[in-house]
């Protein structure tokens, strides 16, 4: 028997809820909520941040078996080295809330066809989201498992056209005196602003990911708001916060903490079991939270668990010499 | 001294215990209620440690204040000492436990690699037969031999301070300060001994 499929004709297919958004209702609903509630003056619980973070509409991860080891939201958002606010774990949640992410503006440019920029609104709704949930590795060897929200690099590079010269891209973070009190402070060991750089190719891999939220939620601003970086096979100083400036060069760029260590911090850092620290091993990396007598150490992974994808772009370099 | 006048030795004592132990009480608390964050291990290494030293120089201050005629800190100097052997053992043991796990081949990877972990644990080598021989009876026991052993506090002195430079990432200023207070300290000693020669 055929079966009839049934058809409303007063709903169109422009009004279908997006599958996301279904499914991530509750928090849309709840970020809309408290900001309604703030709007008639009622108190919002805040979780330090500027603003409430707000849900976001993204495509899911299908890695069930990462998804199992999250590390909580509160750890994710309460550890962090962010020292433009402070050099204590806990100083970005108790100061980055000083700085504005509203206005925003990227401005890419360099070795491009199409220089230009990118406002918040873009980069919040020009591009398809997607749930990716990475490990990451700090180099003082504690890691985490987050599930980032974002979209590749590369897509973002592709809209601006990148010119066959251009072999790196390089990045550079908010710096703003005023809203940044690690600035400030006399002995701040960093020349600002932060930067970073990536090789193209690593810039255009489909790991790399350009990460507007997390947990579902936009990123709260320790945590590198509105758009940060998140390069999931190196050590986690590459995976810069809170973006002002792409540029694809041809040179490889400065960075900062190779700048200011280079013996300790090389430009690719990528994590490797194999090539320790001169100061501490890296064999080993205590997966958060950690506690005394639980301390959770797992061993570290070559490139981070990620060498299937991309020991590829590294075949035949010395990865001791290139650290 | 002042805190004599009429007050028993045994209330002292325990005064003074109270005193030294309160840092680990303080961090013992702040680690149970959650306040170390979710790497606590880091923060009770910095902690032992900070006061592992400041206990170092509060036990070679003992000295020359006794000869200045504050005799206080020279009458608990045992108190402090066991204390702050009590503050660096917990150091090495939450670093066994929680960097190296109790791994023998990973130990002897780090002290023969890490020279700042080779210097710190000798420092504390140094000071194992010091609180072993801490009671009357071992001094008695040793006799002379008693002041020759816990010299070895002045090598221990060294190799914490090194331990301590070693470690610094980007501030050296906190090593400069240790340095510049045991360098003082220490050279007292070099001054009484050379005194005492002639």
């Amino acid at each position: 028997m055929k079966r009839r499929t049934y058809i409303d004709p007063t709903i169109a297919s422009s009004d279908i809820t997006p599958e996301s958004v279904f499914l991530n209702r509750r928090d849309l609903i709840k970020a809309s909520s408290s900001r309604a509630a703030a709007a008639l003056g009622l108190s919002v619980v805040s979780s330090g941040g500027a603003s409430e973070p707000a849900g976001l509409p993204f495509t899911a991860d299908t890695n069930d078996a990462l998804r199992k080891e999250l590390t909580p939201y509160e750890d994710v958002t309460q550890y962090n080295n962010f020292y433009e606010f402070g050099t204590d774990k806990s100083d970005p949640a108790q100061h980055a809330h000083a700085m504005t992410t509203d206005p925003w503006t990227i401005k890419v440019g360099g070795l491009v066809n199409q220089p230009g920029e990118l406002h918040l609104e873009d980069i919040m709704r020009g591009f398809d989201l997607e749930e990716r949930i990475y490990r990451f590795r700090c180099v003082e060897a504690w890691s985490m498992v987050v599930p980032w929200i974002g979209f590749p690099l590369a897509e973002l590079l592709k809209r601006f056209d990148p010119k066959a010269e251009g072999r790196f891209v390089e990045f550079k973070t908010l710096y703003r005196r005023a809203e940044m009190r690690g600035t400030r402070s006399f002995t701040s060991v960093i020349d600002w602003p932060y930067r970073e750089g990536l090789r193209i190719d690593e810039a255009m891999h489909p790991l790399t990911l350009m990460t507007v939220g997390l947990y579902g939620k936009t990123l709260p601003n320790q945590n590198g708001a509105p758009l940060r970086l998140i390069v999931p096979w190196k050590y986690g100083f590459k995976s810069i916060k809170s973006i002002v400036e792409i540029n694809v060069t041809a040179k490889q760029p400065k960075t900062s903490w190779q700048e200011l260590q280079p013996s300790e911090y090389g430009f690719f850092a990528n994590v490797n079991p194999e090539v320790d620290h001169p100061r501490w091993s890296q064999r080993f990396e205590r997966r958060l939270p950690s506690s005394i007598f639980n301390p959770n150490r797992v061993p570290t992974l070559p490139f981070n668990g990620y060498e299937e994808q991309v020991a590829g772009l590294y075949a035949g370099m010395d990865l001791r010499k290139f650290y | 001294m002042s805190l004599s006048a009429g007050v028993p030795r045994w209330v002292a004592t325990i005064v003074v215990v109270a005193v030294c132990l309160l840092p680990l009480l303080v961090l013992s608390i702040q680690l149970g209620t959650g306040q170390l964050g979710p790497d606590p291990a880091k923060r009770l290494m910095q902690g032992t440690g900070e006061w592992g030293l400041r206990g170092l120089a509060l036990v070679l201050l003992a000295a020359p204040l006794a000869q200045r005629g504050w005799p206080a800190l020279f009458r608990f100097r045992r108190i402090l000492g066991l204390c702050l052997f009590l503050y660096v053992s917990l150091h090495l043991l939450l670093f066994a436990q929680v960097y190296v796990g109790w791994n023998g081949t990973l130990l002897v990877e780090e002290l023969k690699e890490r020279p700042y972990v080779l210097v710190g644990f000798s420092a504390w080598m140094a000071m194992l037969p010091l609180a072993l021989t801490s009671t009357d009876r071992a001094r008695r026991w040793l006799g002379r031999r008693w002041r020759q052993l816990h010299r070895l506090i002045y090598p221990a002195t060294v190799l914490a301070w090194l331990h301590l430079f070693w470690l610094a990432r980007s501030d050296v200023g906190e090593a400069l300060i240790y340095g510049l207070i045991f360098a003082g300290l220490l050279l007292w000693r070099v001054r009484r001994a050379q005194l005492r020669a002639r």
